[in-house]
């Protein structure tokens, strides 16, 4: 008996473990990414005072283009002045660490406000990834003595980097930001959600309300149930033979990669879609019926709205997935370095698990803590889409 | 004319019909009040506006296809074209130099020589986009007019617009079936035509892979097209090391959960392990390689294995085993559930403990459902693309030790599409053979799986 009782214990032990056990994982992955993750949204900086009293740059009259002032500041000589006050301000050996693209965050600075160009300012310059590495502790030991002292006078410091948020691809850690590939995944998901949740709740709509028990339906409903199986990289297949081969001009554009991913969303929304309907009562059909409306009225009238809650449910959690997917992307050529935020469907892009899986491929430690960042913000987006669903389920869903 | 521009241009038209066809019902009614009219006006006004909007979208559509087409045709028409050269790529990129220079897409050509067309294709654009705007109007007034004039008091209008919503569920439906052909037809296709440059039994049962997207397309050497190398890899990381982590871990979870916990934990449990299968593949990934594979090497460099890659196939399996326990967990859940209450409850009465009543009974009988579940499970994990990419390795090794660096399918699927190499290469074909390989597996075990699952409810119901 003793024995028995004994095994119940260490059955019910192991149960536990193996919960504690996943939940650890979880856990350890949530703290790995949020620790190196809190470092990339920071950035080292150098404090550079800048005097323009000397010198006469200035906005051109009537430019109103950002890219066009930037690089008419370029070339009256900003990089120059830029480089001769970090000269001044830290001396020769110590200048050389301040990041070669350090003059753009001036010229920006201009661009919002021409005033900038005259006076004295004091700039927060961006350092290189050595410097940046030096200031952290690791990266090569003759440079940390330079960062120390200079972290010392209070020159350099470390702090929260909003760019990070604004800018878009680079090919240095410093100067990264993720702004580009989160408007590709924001334009990529409306033409996802504009294709799939119109097509998965009209499919709904007809296996469950109208569907003849046929032949042809069955096939149907074999086919979504296979779709929602498929492994995602076979869609990036289907893409790039089918639509890729349609639309030639428009590798990695958003436009193909939410038509991608449309498809292989569209099946969860359909199987999701078919048990919100289900679960609205027949005698609410009945009822319609009995008062005359025809089928069509009886559906778009009443099932469908009663239905809503379910399946925004479920788009929602269908559209969450094909946010964090990357590998169907990869396949029609999101991958590309894309350093300025696409303007519209047709435009080339890439999406933030793409930018994610990009960046960690790079070699420079920098870009560990940049890729880390970049999760805790797709996890962040996640999350909010999660709760959305969760927060609709309690609030709409009714028990009948 | 943008598409978006052409869209809201037919939608507006629409609305234009859909007020005139109803205010058109109303006066029926105001002429004849003692007549009842055979659909309500507002069903009038959608007959008008379907057909006013179907037809011309889909002209739009067909056109904003076609239109690209048309307008090189009528460029190299053009006396400037005739300096182009005959075929090829230059002609290609400077034929797209010049158009983009057209349509203000970039400042200036590169190639001076595309400078001469620059001036034709912006005139065959505006030609093209003034035709396709007529035409859709065209199209748009017709369908109109022609639906406007039938409307009459006995019109039965509703139940034309109903014949058309019902054709467009059924269209909706439609594209299931559709997608999977296309699937099925592009991996066909391409497979095919992989197979005629090497020998599926050399791609199928040889062992050594090495494909070389820069070697001459004309005459691939066969034997670098062995797949086996990479079937095992699918199989010894997806079915059995991630299978040996999540097959106990889940279903131990699923009997923690359902037989054990008490409902409070439950409902914060079941929630948190799911958060598991919502996290995105490319963020295990990453976990895998930055955290997991150096702990792996670490700790086989620790054992005194001297030759621990950084990137070894127990990284990879084991973040994939994490990544599955909540599915398997689920499935698990679900099985053991379905289990009839007499059945537990006979075994209690019996005085079994609950574990003996769990092992002896419960698992046994919802036995069917789990393997079910585990071969669903096994599907998603083979298919899995990202950690592998991220983890496993490239090298294509035909070895039992999970220290070694090994490649899957998925991998050289993403590896092979991703490169330089071009669209006839064998090389690049090959990823459409291994996808189709992929396809055919992931469905037989779904299909397999499926059947056991339905069988296994009918038994207790």
């Amino acid at each position: 008996m003793k024995k028995r009782y004994a095994a119940e214990r260490r059955f019910k032990a192991a149960g536990f473990t193996a919960v504690v056990f996943s939940v650890a994982v979880l856990a350890i992955l949530l703290v790995t990414m949020t620790i190196n993750g809190i470092g990339g949204f920071q950035r080292v900086t150098v404090k550079v005072p800048v005097n323009f009293g000397n010198v006469s740059l200035a906005v051109p009259e009537g430019m109103t283009q950002t890219g066009a002032i930037v690089r008419s500041l370029q070339d009256q000589g900003l990089p120059d002045l830029v480089e001769y006050s970090a000269q001044r301000e830290l001396g020769e050996e110590a200048a050389t660490y301040v990041n070669p693209d350090a003059w753009r965050l001036v010229a920006e600075a201009a661009v919002d406000d021409p005033a900038v160009l005259s006076g004295t300012r004091t700039f927060n310059l961006p350092v290189t990834n050595r410097m940046a590495a030096a200031y952290s502790g690791d990266g090569q030991a003759d440079l940390q003595p330079l960062a120390r002292s200079l972290a010392a006078d209070g020159k350099l410091t470390k702090s929260f980097d909003s760019g990070f948020l604004t800018r878009s691809d680079a090919t240095d850690a410093q100067q990264v930001g993720i702004w580009a590939a989160l408007k590709g995944s924001m334009l990529t998901m409306v033409v996802t959600l504009a294709l799939a949740f119109p097509i998965g709740v009209l499919a709904a709509l007809y296996l469950e309300e109208y569907a003849p028990r046929n032949r042809w339906t069955e096939l149907i409903e074999v086919s979504i149930n296979n779709l929602a199986a498929v492994p995602s990289i076979i869609f990036g297949l289907l893409g790039l033979a089918v639509f890729l081969a349609i639309f030639p001009h428009m590798r990695s554009a958003p436009l193909i990669g939410g038509m991608t991913l449309a498809l292989m969303t569209m099946p969860v929304i359909v199987i999701s879609g078919r048990n919100a309907i289900k679960a609205v009562p027949p005698s609410i059909r009945d009822g319609a019926m009995a008062l005359g409306a025809s089928p069509v009225q009886v559906v778009f009238h009443h099932v469908l709205p009663l239905a809503l809650p379910g399946i925004l449910t479920g788009t929602i959690i269908g559209m969450a997935r094909a946010l964090g997917e990357t590998a169907p992307l990869l396949m029609i050529g999101m991958r590309a370095f894309v350093a300025t935020p696409p303007d519209g469907f047709t435009d080339p892009a890439t999406v933030l698990p793409v930018q994610i899986f990009l960046w960690s491929d790079e070699i420079d430690r920098g870009f560990v803590e940049r890729t880390s960042a970049a999760i805790i913000v797709l996890l962040l987006f996640l999350l909010v889409m999660n709760g959305l669903a969760i927060y609709l389920r309690n609030r709409f869903e009714k028990k009948w | 004319m943008s598409p978006a521009l052409l869209l809201l241009l037919a939608l507006g038209l629409g609305l234009i019909g859909w007020l005139a066809a109803r205010a058109r019902a109303w006066s029926f009614r105001r002429a004849q009040p003692e007549r009842r009219l055979a659909a309500l006006p507002s069903y009038h006004g959608w007959y008008v506006a379907l057909w006013v909007v179907v037809p011309a979208a889909l002209f739009a559509l067909v056109w904003n296809l076609v239109a690209p087409q048309l307008i090189v045709q009528s460029v190299l028409a053009d006396p400037a074209a005739a300096s182009l050269p005959p075929f090829g790529m230059q002609r290609d990129t400077m034929l797209a130099e010049a158009r983009a220079v057209a349509t203000g897409a970039a400042p200036a050509v590169f190639n001076p020589a595309a400078e001469g067309l620059i001036a034709p294709f912006r005139e065959a654009i505006t030609r093209f986009n003034a035709i396709g705007l007529v035409v859709t109007l065209l199209i748009a007034f017709a369908a109109g007019a022609f639906a406007f004039l039938r409307l009459k008091p006995d019109f039965t209008a509703r139940t034309r617009v109903e014949r058309g919503v019902m054709f467009g569920l059924l269209l909706a439906s439609l594209v299931a079936i559709l997608t999977t052909l296309g699937i099925v037809a592009s991996l066909v296709f391409e497979t095919v035509r992989f197979f005629g440059m090497i020998n599926p039994i050399d791609f199928l049962f040889g062992t050594h892979w090495g494909p070389d997207p820069m070697s001459s397309a004309d005459n691939p050497d066969p034997s670098r097209y062995g797949a086996l190398p990479l079937f095992w890899g699918t199989i010894y990381i997806g079915a059995i090391i991630a299978m040996i982590v999540a097959i106990p871990l889940g279903l131990m979870s699923a009997i923690y959960l359902t037989q054990y916990a008490s409902p409070r934990w439950r409902k914060w449990l079941k929630p948190t392990l799911e958060i598991l299968a919502g996290v995105p593949t490319v963020v295990y990934g990453y976990f895998a390689a930055l955290t997991v594979a150096p702990l792996v090497r670490d700790l086989a460099l620790s054992v005194g294995v001297t030759n621990a890659s950084s990137e070894s196939a127990l990284a990879a399996g084991l973040v994939m085993g994490v990544m599955i326990i909540p599915f398997v967990s689920s499935m698990a859940d679900d099985s053991i559930a379905a289990v009839p209450q007499a059945m537990r409850d006979g075994s209690l009465a019996m005085g079994a403990t609950t574990s003996e009543t769990i092992r002896r009974v419960l698992i046994p009988a919802a036995l069917p459902g789990i393997v079910a579940g585990v071969m669903l499970a096994i599907s998603r994990a083979i298919g899995e693309t990202m950690i592998v990419v991220m983890a496993a390795g490239a090298a294509a090794n035909l070895t039992a030790n999970p220290l070694e660096a090994m490649t899957t399918v998925t991998f050289q699927i993403v590896a092979m599409l991703t490169g330089e190499g071009s669209f006839d290469h064998p090389a690049t074909l090959s990823a459409f053979a291994l996808g189709f390989v992929l396809f055919l597996v992931t469905l037989a075990l779904n299909f397999i799986a499926l059947r056991v699952v339905k069988r296994f409810r009918e038994a207790y119901e």
